[in-house]
C-alpha cells in the first residue's frame, strides 16, 4: 500500500492568508514577517501591563491604575489578536452554500401523520383518561402557584390604608425630639414622624415611619388659618401639616417654594399649594395631599389631633373614594 | 538500547497517526460522541464581515464581562436592609447607621482591593450590554434581518432586552442608596397602580407595604445574581445555536446571494478576531471602570424614604418612561369605590407593554402587511424600504423625546423658561417630532433611492495656488474604500488548508505532495 492510498481523495483550494488585491491587506500580505513583528510588539506591551496590573494589585496601588493598567494590557491582547486574525490568517472570501432547513414535503407529512394518527389513538380512544390527568396536571398547576405566590407576603388588608398617626400621636423629628410651638419661625419647615416610630436602638425613625408616616410641617405665619372649609381649627399658630408621600408616586415631596407658599416633588413636579389644602397646582399627582389635624398636648408638645383621613400616596385599586 | 529507546519512540509516534496528539484526542472524543464531521463544519462556518456584525456580539462579551465582575461582587455584598454603625475607610459615613447592604457597598469601594474598580466595571458593563443590546436590535430592525426564518430569534432578543432592562433596574436597587431607593419607591407604586393585582403583587414582593418588612433587598439580590441571569444564559445559548442553525445573514454583494455566506472561517480567523474583540470589550469597561466614576453611592447616603434629593433621574435606559410619566396629565378615575391611577398606569404600564407588544409581533405583522413570506438571508439596505425605515425612526424619535422630557425640571432651569412651557412643549412634541421624524426619513430614503452611487466616499482634491496666480487642483491619491474592490469568494473548500506565503507574498503552489494540512501563522 503506497502512501498515496493513505490520503483522503480531495479537492484542495488554495487559500489565501490575506487577499494581496485588497488594499486593507496588501501591505500585511506582502510582508508578513514586519506584520508579524508589529503584533508580536502589541502582544510583548500587553504582557508589560498586564503584569503591572497584578504588581499593582499586591501593592494596593490606586483604583484608577489598577483599572488603567489592566485595560490597556486587555486592549492590546485584543487589539494583536484581531490585526492576527485579520492580517496573518485566512481572509478569503469564502464561500458556504446555504441548504434550505426545511425537510422534503413527504418527511413533513411523515411526522405529521404520526402526531395525528396516534394522537388520535390516545385522545378518542381514551377520553376519560386524558381528560382526568388534565385534570390533575391542571389542578397542580393552579396548586403549585400557592405556595410560590401567597406565601410571599401578606394580604393587603386595610395596609394600604392607614398609617402610625393616631389621635394624640406626639410630632418628633428625625433625631426623635418632640415639636413645640416655638420650633419653627414662620416660612420654616421641618419633617416629622409619630413618636411612637422612634427605633430605641438607633434612637433614629423606623423605616415604616420614614416611607409611610412622614409629614411635612410648615410654619406658613403666626395665626391659624382655614386650608379649606372644614378644617377650621387644623393650623395652631400657622402650622400646616400635610403627608409627606407623594399622591403620583410616593416620593418625598421634599422642596418648598417659600415665596410661592408651593410644595414641590422633585420626582416629577408635582406642586401643591400648602395655603389651601395641597391641591396640585401643577404636575401629574392627581389629589391633594392628606392633611393633618393639628393640636398641643398639655405638656405643649405639637399632636396630631386624629389619623389622616384618607390613605396617603399613590392610588390604588382597592382605595376607597369617599 | 539507545537504538531500541528511540525505534520505539518513533513507532509511538507513528501510532499516534499524521496529527499527533490532537488526531489522538479528536479520535478518543469523536468515538465517544461523534465530534469530527460536525465539528470540522463547525471549523468551517463562513462568518460574513460588516461592522454592524459585531454589534451583537459587544452585547454578548459585556454579558460576559457582568458575570465575571458579578461574581466577583457577590462575594463581598450583604443583601441585607438591617440598620448597621459604618465603620471604614470612607471618613464622612464613620459611625452613621446605614443598612447592610449600602455599608457592604460602601466597604466593596473603598476597603476591597481593586473592589470600586469592579463595581464600576460591573455597572459599566450593564450600561453597555443594554446599550449595546438595543442599537444590534436597531441593526436587525433596519436591515430587516427580522423577517422569516428569523422571527423566533427577534422574539428571543426583545425578551433579553426587557430582561436586561429589568436586571439593569434590580442591580441599580440592590446598594440600597437614596438615589436607587427613590427608584424602588416609584417601581412599587407603578406595580401598585395595577387594577385588581396592584396591591397583593406589592405586599406579596415587599412583604407588606413599602418599604415591607426588609425582605425586598434579599429578594431582589437573589433575583438579580441567579434568576434573571439564568434566563438569560439559557434564552443566550438558543438565541447563538440558531444563528449557527439559520446561518448569518449578509448584504447584498458581489457573489452574495440568498443562498450561500460569503465571509472568513470559524477557525481561525473569524475566532482569532472575536476573541481580540472580547478582550477589548473587557478593556473598554476596565478603561471606564479606572477613569470614569459612576454611582458614587457614599455620596448619596443610605436610604431613608423621607429624604430626596435634586434632579432625580433613573438610570438612562429607564428615562423614557419617567419622561412619559412627566408628561402625562393627572388622570386619576375615581368612582363606586375603587381608584384607577390611570396617570400611572398608562404611562408606565400600558405604554411600555404596548411598546414591547408591537416590537415582538413586528416581523408577524409586516409579514402580513407586505404578504411577503419568502425567506430572507440577504439584508435590506435601510433606503430600499422607506416605510419600515420611516416606522423605526419614528420610533426612536418618539423614544427620545421621551427621554429628553424625562429632564423637564433641568431643561426648564438651564434655559430659564418655566416648567410648565417645558411641559407643554413635550406634551406638543411627543406627537409631532415622531411624525416629522418619520415622514423626513421617508422622504429622505426616496431621494437616496434616486441618487447614484450615493453613499461612497468622493475622492478630495488638494487645490494649489501657483505664484503665477493659477489654481490647480491635484487629485488626492485614492484611499482603501476608494477602490471599488469585487469580492470573487472563492467556493467553500472541502477542508480550508492554510498555505503559507513565501516571501514576496505569492502563494506557494498547490498543496504541499504530503497532503498534511499545514498551517502557518
Amino acid at each position: 500500500m503506497s502512501d498515496d492510498d493513505l490520503q483522503p481523495s480531495r479537492t484542495r483550494v488554495p487559500m489565501p492568508v490575506a487577499a494581496l488585491s485588497d488594499p486593507h491587506m496588501g501591505d500585511a500580505a506582502r510582508h508578513p514577517e514586519r506584520a508579524e513583528k508589529i503584533i508580536a510588539g502589541i502582544f510583548v506591551l500587553a504582557i508589560v501591563f498586564i503584569a503591572l496590573f497584578g504588581a499593582g494589585y499586591v501593592q494596593n496601588w490606586r483604583p484608577w491604575i489598577l483599572g488603567g493598567t489592566l485595560g490597556i494590557g486587555l486592549f492590546l491582547l485584543g487589539f494583536g489578536l484581531t490585526a492576527w486574525g485579520k492580517y496573518l490568517m485566512p481572509q478569503g472570501p469564502f464561500v458556504e452554500e446555504r441548504h434550505s432547513l426545511a425537510s422534503t414535503p413527504e418527511e413533513r407529512d411523515a411526522m405529521s401523520a404520526a402526531l395525528v394518527e396516534r394522537s388520535a389513538v390516545v385522545v378518542k380512544r381514551r377520553k376519560m383518561l386524558g381528560g382526568l390527568f388534565a385534570l390533575g396536571a391542571g389542578i397542580f398547576g393552579i396548586v403549585a402557584v400557592f405556595p410560590l405566590l401567597r406565601s410571599l407576603g401578606p394580604l393587603p388588608g386595610d395596609s394600604l390604608d392607614v398609617t402610625d398617626w393616631r389621635k394624640g400621636t406626639v410630632l418628633v423629628d428625625s433625631n426623635g425630639r418632640p415639636v413645640r410651638r416655638d420650633t419653627l419661625v414662620v416660612g420654616g419647615i421641618m419633617t416629622v414622624y409619630p413618636q411612637s416610630q422612634v427605633n430605641a436602638l438607633t434612637g433614629f425613625i423606623t423605616d415604616q415611619g420614614q416611607a409611610v408616616d412622614q409629614t411635612v410641617l410648615i410654619r406658613v405665619s403666626d395665626q391659624p388659618f382655614t386650608t379649606v372649609p372644614g378644617r377650621e381649627n387644623w393650623t395652631p399658630d400657622g402650622y400646616v401639616a400635610y403627608s409627606k408621600v407623594c399622591t403620583h408616586l410616593g416620593c418625598p415631596v421634599g422642596l418648598y417654594e417659600q415665596e410661592l407658599e408651593l410644595l414641590v416633588c422633585p420626582c416629577h413636579q408635582s406642586m401643591f399649594n400648602v395655603r389651601n389644602g395641597a391641591v396640585p397646582q401643577f404636575g401629574p399627582a392627581p389629589r391633594p395631599l392628606p392633611q393633618m389635624y393639628l393640636g398641643y398636648n398639655d405638656q405643649g408638645y405639637l399632636i396630631a389631633m386624629a389619623p389622616y383621613d384618607q390613605p396617603v400616596g399613590p392610588g390604588f385599586y382597592e382605595r376607597t373614594t369617599t | 538500547m539507545s537504538a531500541n529507546a528511540a525505534t520505539t519512540k518513533r513507532s509511538a509516534k507513528a501510532a499516534k497517526g499524521p496529527f499527533g496528539q490532537v488526531g489522538q484526542i479528536v479520535g478518543e472524543l469523536d468515538d465517544r460522541l461523534g465530534v469530527a464531521k460536525g465539528g470540522r463544519v463547525f471549523l468551517d462556518k463562513i462568518f460574513p464581515d460588516h461592522w454592524s456584525f459585531m454589534l451583537g456580539e459587544i452585547s454578548l462579551y459585556s454579558f460576559i464581562v457582568l458575570m465575571a465582575t458579578g461574581i466577583f461582587l457577590s462575594l463581598y455584598f450583604v443583601p441585607s436592609t438591617q440598620q448597621v454603625i459604618y465603620h471604614g475607610s470612607y471618613a464622612p459615613l464613620n459611625g452613621q447607621w446605614v443598612s447592610e447592604a449600602f455599608k457592604s457597598t460602601v466597604s466593596i469601594s473603598f476597603d476591597v482591593r481593586g473592589g470600586l474598580l469592579v463595581r464600576q466595571m460591573h455597572h459599566w458593563a450593564a450600561d453597555i450590554f443594554t446599550g449595546s443590546i438595543i442599537v444590534h436590535m436597531a441593526r436587525i430592525f433596519f436591515t430587516g434581518a427580522f423577517r422569516k426564518p428569523r422571527e423566533l430569534n427577534w422574539l428571543i432578543g426583545t425578551t433579553m432586552l426587557i430582561l436586561a432592562i429589568l436586571e439593569g433596574f434590580i442591580g441599580y436597587s440592590l446598594p440600597d442608596d437614596l438615589i436607587s431607593g427613590t427608584g424602588l419607591r416609584i417601581g412599587y407604586s407603578i406595580a401598585e397602580s395595577i387594577p385588581f393585582v396592584g396591591s397583593y403583587l406589592v405586599t406579596f414582593l415587599w412583604g407588606g407595604q413599602f418599604p415591607g418588612t426588609g425582605i425586598i433587598i434579599p429578594r431582589f439580590f437573589i433575583i438579580h445574581v441567579l434568576i434573571i441571569p439564568l434566563v438569560i444564559l439559557g434564552l443566550l445559548s438558543v438565541h447563538l445555536g440558531l444563528l449557527v442553525r439559520q446561518k448569518h445573514t449578509q448584504f447584498a454583494g458581489e457573489g452574495r446571494t440568498e443562498h450561500n455566506v460569503v465571509g472568513s472561517p470559524m477557525f481561525p480567523t473569524f475566532m482569532a478576531k472575536t476573541t481580540g474583540f472580547l478582550f477589548m470589550v473587557t478593556a473598554a469597561t476596565a478603561l471606564l471602570g479606572a477613569f470614569v466614576q459612576i454611582n458614587p453611592i457614599w455620596q448619596f447616603g443610605s436610604y431613608d424614604a423621607s429624604k430626596i434629593s435634586y434632579a432625580v433621574q433613573p438610570d438612562w435606559y429607564m428615562g423614557w418612561l419617567d419622561g412619559a410619566l412627566r408628561i402625562m396629565p393627572s388622570w386619576e378615575f375615581a368612582g363606586w369605590g375603587h381608584t384607577i391611577p390611570f396617570e400611572v398606569l398608562i404611562p408606565a404600564v400600558v405604554f411600555p407593554g404596548l411598546i414591547f407588544t408591537i416590537a415582538m409581533l413586528w416581523p408577524a405583522l409586516e409579514r402580513k402587511v407586505t404578504g411577503d413570506d419568502e425567506i430572507h438571508n440577504l439584508l435590506d439596505r435601510p433606503r430600499d424600504r422607506p416605510k419600515r425605515t420611516a416606522a423605526g425612526a419614528a420610533f426612536f424619535a418618539l423614544l427620545f423625546t421621551l427621554f429628553a422630557a424625562s429632564s423637564t425640571d433641568v431643561l426648564a432651569n438651564f434655559f430659564h423658561v418655566s416648567l410648565n412651557e417645558v411641559l407643554w412643549f413635550f406634551r406638543i412634541a411627543v406627537f409631532v417630532i415622531p411624525i416629522i421624524a418619520g415622514l423626513v426619513t421617508y422622504q429622505l430614503c426616496r431621494e437616496m433611492q434616486g441618487v447614484h452611487g450615493i453613499g461612497k466616499r468622493k475622492r478630495s482634491v488638494i487645490v494649489q495656488f501657483s505664484a503665477e496666480g493659477e489654481y490647480t487642483t491635484v487629485p488626492t491619491p485614492p484611499r482603501p474604500d476608494d477602490v471599488h474592490s469585487e469580492l470573487h469568494p472563492e467556493p467553500v473548500p472541502v477542508r480550508i488548508d492554510i498555505e503559507p506565503l513565501n516571501d514576496d507574498g505569492a502563494r506557494e503552489p498547490e498543496s504541499s505532495p504530503t497532503g498534511v494540512r499545514q498551517v502557518s501563522r
